[in-house]
């Protein structure tokens, strides 16, 4: 059984049929990655799995369960965590912050407690703390640990909200566009990590992504869409040889 | 620059810094015990510093920390005051219950405003708010049993357990232990999950959402909480004021609780501090300058010749005893505030830190932000 699948997934948006009747699998270690052109239905389909939309028709299925109905605050608990492409971090926050919040979905807030401060509410956040240090410690954030996000470089936020993600402990990790507005350095770098996450990590990774070269490098499959339907699916190499992909970027 | 050296999680977790904040805060405990030794005649003044200090706190919580912009907040201050008065001097509950029913009865009406309020966002919200607290107003007018209208109702002196603090000094005590309770009690919420999941909500919705926040859930606290703080303020405020009527919580006390938290710096509980002082300073400082402002212009005036001092004296005291003086005051000072300093006085004060730390390398650009990154595809 796949880790996740989407099932004939479609969503209208008015007369606009964002996605048509795309349905992929993504097996458990795999680094999964959509590409097509502008407009082309990826980040809608990142946005139909983080329940933000709901799908007109299909169904989302994460280890065989169905989450089509289930609601947008339960998916992070659920072992689906993600990145935006233009970085929704939490800007007044540090980065220390922003990835306790990333733990959130395993904190059982209980509201008295906290008022006063309960030695279990202690102990709480002292695990959160370890948890989040490893992702610091992972991705070489201890410099920035108390930076505000709002006084950092793109680059380094970029790589913060990555993770914020990775502090929830998902099973699947979407990300979408990882690179862009990076440096070809910082890019290289997302590539290690990407491939870090899978295999040291052992998450599950689907990605949407422009920049061929860190599709090659680190994806096992590669969906191309056009027009919010699938073109084709395979490895990077057969996806890159389709007709079908060829005319969706070049035309003709 | 003092760089506090490491060792433990748990230094991360208490709360304060440092042990050198640590004893800083205890000097400041130390001087508020002091402060009534030094200036007798201002306790009341004071005592109100401390409620308005309870007012910022709970308004900063739902504008500074979740972002959520309440123009109603003098409605609940007014429901803590009635509910307090009406279940200590009618039903006679004692002194300490009347207060914690008071909050829990406001912060179920701050549950009751914040259900409509999730599918509103800034300034609709802000109107919403506003319009609960124009509703309220006329309750208070209307529900005679247990406001008494508008004739208004005496409140007695607090008696807790048998000892009056109806006294100035015993009432300033009253006034500092509950704002240290509710300073103590919002700054442990604040460094919890849900402190963090109303920043996240007040910084982008849609991450937090994606990380695991239900947003009503967290939403809907932070409006009860923040109404009953206002509850437990509203009782004091009642004792501090001593006669209820309608007309005290109108809309320009709830503007007067926005200016405390802009003016002292949106996001920090020592903005909402500052703010309230500030706030509840001016007009004591206003009406100072009404007395001696004109004698002051007139002296100086003077000096160009004995006509040129008293036309200056006559047409001072005339500016000074215009009626709209006061809000006229206050307006302009919110102005001036968000256009100069929008992190407020407590802005103000962590540049100067800086500015002496790093002394004399301080640079201007320090704070100047980079215009924000394009987010043409923000969900909302």
């Amino acid at each position: 059984m796949s880790l996740f699948a989407a099932e004939d997934l479609t969503v209208n948006f008015g007369g606009i049929r964002a996605v048509d009747g795309v349905s992929f699998e993504v097996e458990a270690g795999q680094v999964f990655t959509i590409i097509g052109p502008n407009g082309a239905g990826k980040t809608t389909i990142f946005n139909l799995i983080s329940r933000i939309y709901d799908p007109t028709q299909g169904r989302l299925l994460l280890r065989g369960e169905d989450i089509t109905d289930v609601p947008p605050h339960e998916i992070a608990r659920r072992g689906i965590a993600r990145t935006f492409q233009n970085i929704e971090l939490f800007e007044h926050a540090t980065v220390l912050q922003n990835l306790l919040l990333g733990r959130h979905a395993h904190a059982r807030p209980h509201f008295a407690a906290e008022l006063l401060f309960l030695p279990a509410v202690r102990a709480r956040e002292r695990a959160s703390r370890a948890a989040a240090e490893k992702v610091i410690d992972f991705l070489d954030l201890q410099a920035y640990r108390d930076s505000l996000v709002v006084n950092l470089p793109y680059g380094v936020r970029k790589v913060v909200e990555m993770g914020r993600a990775l502090c929830a402990e998902p099973a699947l990790l979407l990300l979408d566009e990882p690179s862009s507005g990076l440096s070809v350095e910082e890019t290289a770098d997302m590539a290690f990590w990407i491939q870090d996450i899978r295999t040291l990590l052992g998450i599950t990774v689907l990605m949407v992504e422009h920049d061929m070269s860190l599709v090659g490098a680190v994806s096992d499959r590669v969906l191309a869409l056009n027009y919010g339907r699938v073109v084709a699916c395979g490895s990077c190499a057969e996806v890159q040889a389709h007709p079908d992909v060829v005319k969706a970027y070049l035309g003709g | 620059m003092r760089v506090p050296f490491k060792v433990s999680y748990d230094q991360d977790l208490g709360l304060f810094r440092d042990p050198v904040q640590q004893r800083w805060y205890a000097a400041l405990l130390a001087g508020t015990l002091l402060l009534p030794l030094l200036v007798p005649d201002y306790l009341g003044d004071l005592s109100l510093v401390f409620i308005y200090g309870l007012c910022g706190l709970s308004l900063m919580v739902l504008a500074g920390y979740t972002g959520l912009v309440s123009l109603g907040h003098a409605a609940f201050l007014g429901i803590g005051a009635y509910a307090h008065v009406y279940f200590v001097q009618d039903v006679g509950v004692p002194w300490i219950v009347g207060v914690a029913l008071a909050a829990l009865i406001t912060a179920a009406a701050g549950v009751l405003v914040g259900l409509p309020a999730l599918r509103m966002t800034g300034v609709y919200l802000s109107i919403a708010t506003l319009a609960f607290a124009l509703i309220i107003q006329e309750v208070f007018t209307r529900w005679e049993r247990v406001t008494h209208g508008l004739k208004g109702r005496p409140v007695d002196k607090p008696v807790i357990f048998g000892v009056s603090f109806g006294g100035d000094l015993a009432f300033y005590f009253l006034c500092l232990a509950f704002l240290i309770a509710g300073l103590w009690l919002t700054a442990n919420v604040l460094r919890a999950p849900t402190g963090r999941a109303w920043v996240a909500i007040r910084d982008s919705e849609i991450a937090a959402q994606s990380m695991g926040v239900h947003l009503a859930r967290y939403k809907t606290l932070a409006f009860a909480y923040s109404a009953a703080l206002m509850g437990a303020a509203g009782a004091l405020f009642a004792h501090k004021i001593g006669f209820l009527a309608p007309d005290i919580f109108t809309v320009l006390l709830s503007i007067q609780f926005l200016l405390m938290v802009v003016v002292g710096g949106l996001g920090s509980l020592h903005g909402a501090l500052y703010g309230a002082v500030f706030v509840a300073m001016l007009p004591v400082l206003i009406s100072q300058a009404r007395d001696q402002a004109p004698q002051w212009v007139g002296h100086a005036a003077g000096l160009l010749g004995r006509d040129a001092g008293s036309a200056a004296y006559l047409a001072v005291e005339q500016f000074v005893k215009q009626p709209g003086l006061e809000p006229g005051i206050f307006g302009l000072i919110l102005v001036l505030f968000i256009l100069f300093e929008p992190l407020g006085i407590y802005g103000r004060w962590r540049k100067l830190q800086l500015y002496f730390s790093v002394f004399p390398l301080y640079k201007r650009a320090t704070f100047r932000r980079q215009k924000t990154y394009m987010r043409s595809e923000r969900l909302r």
